[in-house]
């Protein structure tokens, strides 16, 4: 029988990955650590293609893809849920600090007790029947968005024994192009579960690794209401813009 | 600026990220309509069950403005309402089902002759891109490619207007996929 895999090993791993950074903006899609991407990528080089078109644009959305309330994950429900009230707001630019207008912003998280309304998600803390954890909204004309949630809880996973993943909403964000598309997740400044996370550890730059944690704004605060996180948004990759530009 | 990090879209965007009719860029069967399906593999050529495709494409004249109406919202409810059956919005979003396997109904593209693919996956830390062609148009990337690596992208007409395209994100027949800067 293997022996079951540590935090210690998974440290290690880590440690010698982080030691050997290439100071890139990206994780690297081969990151043992994280066990799960051993098998899911390519071994071979990407592929620079002599002529991009169609991924130089890319999908739009508009007022009918979005309700208002879309952006509440608190008010999707008849009662209120559980936990921390918060506000999430930032700037969606591309490189050259220009806001991304009018585009879809998906978000999806765990509730306050870290768990998921999913049925493989089998983590033994309540469901809260006010709470699915889901939103959208559209980038206003500043490259702003903004939404009101619940702090999600820590939650455990299998990638290790006693494997836990810092508090974190997931993000879905579009560009002008295809090329510019984003999933990532969001973190809690100073949560202690950092320096365990393979995944966040992926990113081996300590300052790209940063620009995933949210700063709390007290400024974003609402008295007797909730806490204001800011974050905001860089999405990387060329755009028509960028190639009529000459980039 | 430097941007954002990449990481993984996770195994639980199931409830979040795919809509309604997502893969149905047209009402399957429409005349002229094509289907194109297919499985994702991963390293060990065991089927991905939780991979995410998007795909986004010209329409038949070859227009790439692309159209609101992906995700149309009910007013009413708040639900999926699905797309209006009539506008070509470009954008479909398929989430692979237990055995890996995922279809998307559309229409030939006009313009550009291939249809973009992006791919997210739980393992998959930085998505990929891909481009499916429906027949080998010998445009500069195929042009460009050994022939193994060239019939990664086309893809393989099954019978009248359905086509397969696997995607394998490791190992024996992987796909190309594209670095786009
Ligand atoms: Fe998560």
């Amino acid at each position: 029988m293997p022996e079951p895999l540590s935090q210690e090993t998974i440290s290690r791993e880590i440690a010698e990955l982080a030691a050997r950074s290439d100071g890139g903006d990206h994780p690297s899609r081969d990151y043992p650590p994280y066990r799960s991407s051993g098998l899911r990528h390519p071994h071979r080089p990407l592929v620079a293609p002599p002529e991009a078109y169609a991924e130089l644009r890319g999908p739009v959305f508009g007022v009918s893809d979005v309700t208002p309330l879309d952006a509440d994950l608190t008010r999707q429900h008849a009662g209120e849920p559980l936990g921390e009230r918060i506000t999430v707001t930032g700037r969606v630019t591309d490189r050259d600090g220009r806001p991304v207008r009018g585009q879809l912003v998906e978000v999806w998280q765990a509730n306050a007790s870290g768990r998921y309304p999913h049925l493989r998600d089998q983590h033994p803390a309540p469901l809260d029947p006010n709470f699915s954890g889901t939103g959208r909204c559209l980038t206003d004309a500043d490259g702003r968005y903004a939404f009101t949630t619940i702090k999600p809880g820590a939650y455990p996973w299998k990638n290790h024994v006693n494997a836990w993943r810092p508090a974190h909403i997931h993000f879905s964000v579009f560009g002008t192009a295809f090329a510019q598309r984003l999933v990532t997740q969001m973190y809690f400044p100073g949560d202690p579960l950092f320096p365990y996370d393979p995944i966040l550890q992926s990113v081996t730059d300590d300052k790209a690794r940063e620009r995933l944690v949210a700063a709390y704004d007290h400024e974003l605060s609402r008295p007797e209401w909730s806490l204001g996180y800011r974050w905001d948004i860089v999405l990387d990759g060329p755009s028509a813009t960028w190639m009529e530009e000459g980039r | 600026m430097r941007p954002t990090p990449s990481q993984t879209v996770g195994p639980f965007y199931g409830y979040a990220l795919p809509f309604r009719g997502g893969g149905d860029l047209v009402p399957p069967g429409r005349p002229g309509a094509v289907a194109v399906h297919g499985h994702v593999y991963d390293g060990a050529g065991d089927p991905v069950p939780d991979a995410l495709l998007e795909f986004w494409q010209a329409d038949e004249a070859g227009n790439l403005d692309g159209k609101p109406g992906s995700t149309r919202r009910d007013e009413v409810d708040g639900s999926f309402a699905g797309r209006d059956g009539v506008t070509f919005t470009g954008f479909a979003r398929v989430a692979t089902d237990l055995d890996g396997h995922w279809t998307l109904h559309t229409v030939r593209p006009g313009g550009p002759p291939y249809i973009a693919v992006c791919v997210f996956a739980r393992g998959l830390l930085h998505h990929l891109y891909t481009r499916v062609y429906l027949e080998d148009a010998g445009d500069a990337l195929l042009t460009s490619l050994p022939a193994d690596r060239r019939a990664t992208l086309v893809a393989a007409p099954e019978r009248d207007g359905v086509y397969r395209f696997d995607i394998r994100l490791q190992g024996e027949g992987e796909t190309v996929f594209l670095d786009l800067g």
